[in-house]
């Protein structure tokens, strides 16, 4: 067998082994997730104004981020992230609560390999490529704009 | 009643990430940089505010919020401090974010042991 038809034979394996995503569904459960978790962001924000009515409002932000941070990253360590991942699909990746538990997931998974090697190298390997494209990106746009 | 636009919009959002999924079987990593790369562009153009300004939580809280901050922070800290505002000015921006995720992660893998996946 000459590797062009090994690959396609290999290609046709990995597509049958792959799991199946009935779209529909998905999709219903990725907005109806993510429009809550977006509203309990909201919630959150609006609560902050409303105890601290002097706050600006980018602190605010930054602090209902912090707080929706830390239930996600609660909630992956008990374990109740990844249930709710794998009903929402998209719905639990992008709001900033995926963000977080893509840090926590791999913290937790490999405690076992130390407290260096595990816990702080494996935080980043999902979140790694997201700070790095975002600074980067950040970067040249601050370029452009020092010369516009 | 702007719990609504919250709902739709941040939905809409999120929405758009599972069919990323779906059409390109696109892992949790690309997902996450695609939106944060959005973001970035969104506030380059001056395109994020006018959409905050009435989606609030549904556009801040997708991970396109983030990189609509560090995109913002470059911006403003260029015009303050010049060249070095560039390097500044997204990090500081995002700071609060990236520490509070690090620190609770760090936090919570002391505490917990994982779970085994079936």
């Amino acid at each position: 067998m000459d590797d062009k038809k090994r690959n396609e034979a290999y290609n046709k394996y990995v597509k049958a082994k792959l799991p199946k995503t009935r779209p529909w569904p998905s999709l219903f459960n990725s907005f109806l997730v993510g429009g809550i978790i977006c509203c309990l962001g909201q919630g959150i924000n609006d609560l902050i104004l409303l105890w601290f009515p002097n706050m600006a409002e980018q602190s605010a932000w930054a602090y209902t981020l912090i707080v929706l941070i830390f239930i996600a990253s609660f909630l992956t360590g008990i374990g109740i992230y990844d249930k709710i991942g794998k009903f929402a699909g998209g719905g639990s990746i992008v709001p900033i609560t995926g963000f977080s538990n893509s840090i926590a997931s791999p913290a937790i998974e490999f405690k076992h390999e130390g407290i260096i090697y595990g816990i702080c190298v494996k935080m980043f390997t999902i979140a790694g490529p997201v700070i790095v494209v975002g600074i980067v990106s950040s970067i040249l746009v601050g370029i452009i704009y020092l010369f516009i | 009643m702007y719990y609504l636009w919250v709902f739709l919009i941040g939905g809409f959002i999120c929405m758009l990430g599972q069919v990323l999924i779906i059409y390109t079987n696109i892992t949790s990593a690309r997902i996450l940089v695609t939106f944060v790369l959005i973001g970035v562009l969104l506030e380059a153009f001056g395109i994020f505010d006018p959409i905050s300004s009435f989606a609030r939580a549904g556009i801040n809280v997708p991970i396109i919020g983030f990189g609509a901050s560090l995109a913002k922070g470059a911006i403003g800290a260029v015009k303050a401090k010049g060249l070095l505002g560039a390097f500044t000015g997204g990090l500081e921006a995002t700071a609060g974010g990236i520490a509070a995720a690090v620190i609770f992660a760090f936090i919570f893998a002391l505490i917990f042991k994982s779970k085994t996946k079936n």
